[in-house]
């Protein structure tokens, strides 16, 4: 069989690959030139085996962040014959998966685009999955002698990237954005469109818990020090509220997204922060109104501000983060947000960790 | 769903329009639909994502698009990046 060289994507990529699936890429010395170029077509099928959902978990803990790829070129689905369609995605393993095995029971080429391992929607807005690249594949991979149509049906979330008339003028290929979600191919391609329904993007709680784990393993880090710190200078319960606050913005925060009021994320996050820091303020509240106790009524004030000041800010800025998960936000109203709220995150963190401290000092000094 | 309040930079220029109808197929959030030309219905709903202007045939419609993604603008404004850029 006669092979066409394959652009193989950034430096590591296939040396870091274990699964074993047939598509996967996998170390193998660079495919030779051959003289006659009939174009190389790789198999792929409809099944998602286990080692597949393994790679799946895996891309969804972060493990391995950017090795989650495939070869990028024509992969033939199923048995399609040079009238069936062919389907444009990324080379991450979780969007070529998702397109596989929605289209079962259907023959289909896929044209696997070098996004670096990225998704669809994430390429589309860096230029990665885009026009350039969409009119080399076409014409490296040869995809006028594999199909007698012209039609590319592409994601919908990849039209950030792609100027759907620019590919045609360059390719003669055709243009056709799908549905917004692989799992509506099926109905796409029975009706013959896409209905009004499929090309709205959602962001229901199954799309955002699944978030949540990378979030985590990104955030360890930070979460830790964070948490090791506060143990040190405030013992277990400090330490417990830096972690209380850490997992409320990275777990609480998408689950409860819709419900919780207000317009901005920002002030979302304080709403949220606010309530994760009522079991740790509570005590004090309580030493304040009720106990008789013989410490002075600033003391378990102070220590309710400073508890409040520490937590929100942290809360309402992971919630700020969670604005690039989203598919909602635009670049204004998060720069708007940054510029709005941020330095008052900044400004509470810093006066609460001051009162913190004064506090100590003073029960130190005797005062209370 | 989860509109912020803050003006964005899609701007529409209906005399040019062509009624192709890419703009109102590609939008994730419904913000054109369907007339003999493109019609600007939910306006605030636009998420900044240029899929519209840059499969606008004739020029329609200008967005300053890039990513709204809080990570990426703070990493950006930090390592003096000009360009946000998830990843």
């Amino acid at each position: 069989m006669n092979r066409i060289k394959l652009d193989c994507c950034s430096t590591g990529c296939s040396k870091t690959i274990k699964t074993k699936s047939p598509q996967r890429a996998e170390e193998s010395p660079e495919e030779t030139v051959d003289e006659s170029n009939s174009p190389l077509i790789r198999p792929a099928d409809h099944t998602i085996t286990w080692a597949d959902r393994l790679d799946h978990f895996r891309a969804r803990w972060g493990v391995n962040r950017m090795g989650h790829r495939i070869d990028p070129g024509v992969y033939a689905l199923g048995e399609p014959t040079s009238d069936s369609p062919v389907f444009v995605t990324a080379n991450y393993t979780l969007s070529f998966d998702a397109l596989r095995s929605s289209l079962a029971g259907y023959d289909a080429y896929l044209l696997v685009l070098d996004t670096k391992g990225i998704n669809v929607w994430c390429a589309a807005g860096k230029g990665t999955f885009g026009t350039e690249e969409l009119v080399r594949r076409v014409q490296e991979t040869g995809l006028h002698r594999v199909v007698r149509h012209r039609a590319l049906i592409l994601p919908q979330l990849g039209a950030p990237g792609v100027s759907a008339h620019e590919v045609t003028r360059r390719t003669r290929f055709k243009v056709r954005y799908g549905p917004v979600y692989a799992r509506d191919l099926p109905s796409f391609l029975r009706l013959g469109e896409a209905t009004p329904e499929m090309r709205r993007v959602s962001f229901p709680l199954p799309d955002r818990l699944v978030l949540i784990p990378v979030e985590l393993t990104n955030l360890l880090l930070p979460m830790s020090a964070a948490a090791a710190l506060m143990l040190a200078a405030g013992g277990w319960t400090a330490s417990a509220a830096a972690l209380a606050a850490f997992l409320s913005g990275i777990v609480l925060f998408p689950a409860l997204l819709p419900w919780l009021p207000t317009s901005y994320f920002s002030t979302k996050g304080f709403i949220l922060g606010g309530l994760t820091s009522l079991p740790f303020i509570y005590p004090y509240l309580q030493g304040l109104f009720f106990a008789r106790s013989l410490a002075p009524w600033w003391l378990p004030a102070g220590l309710t501000l400073a508890t409040l000041l520490m937590m929100t800010p942290v809360v309402s800025f992971l919630a700020l983060n969670f604005t690039g998960s989203t598919p909602f936000t635009s670049r204004s109203a998060v720069k708007f947000e940054i510029a709005t709220f941020v330095p008052l995150m900044a400004k509470m963190l810093a006066a609460g960790v001051v009162l913190a401290v004064s506090l100590r000092l003073a029960v130190g000094l005797g005062a209370a | 769903m989860f509109i912020i309040p803050v003006a964005n930079t899609l701007v529409y220029d209906e005399s040019l329009c062509s009624g192709c109808r890419m703009c109102w197929l590609v939008c994730p959030h419904g913000v054109f639909v369907e007339g003999r030309i493109a019609l600007l219905a939910r306006p605030e709903a636009c998420m900044e994502c240029g899929a519209c202007q840059r499969n606008c045939p004739t020029g329609a419609i200008t967005v300053d698009s890039g990513v709204g993604c809080a990570g990426a603008m703070i990493r950006a404004a930090l390592t003096g990046r000009k360009e946000a850029t998830c990843g």
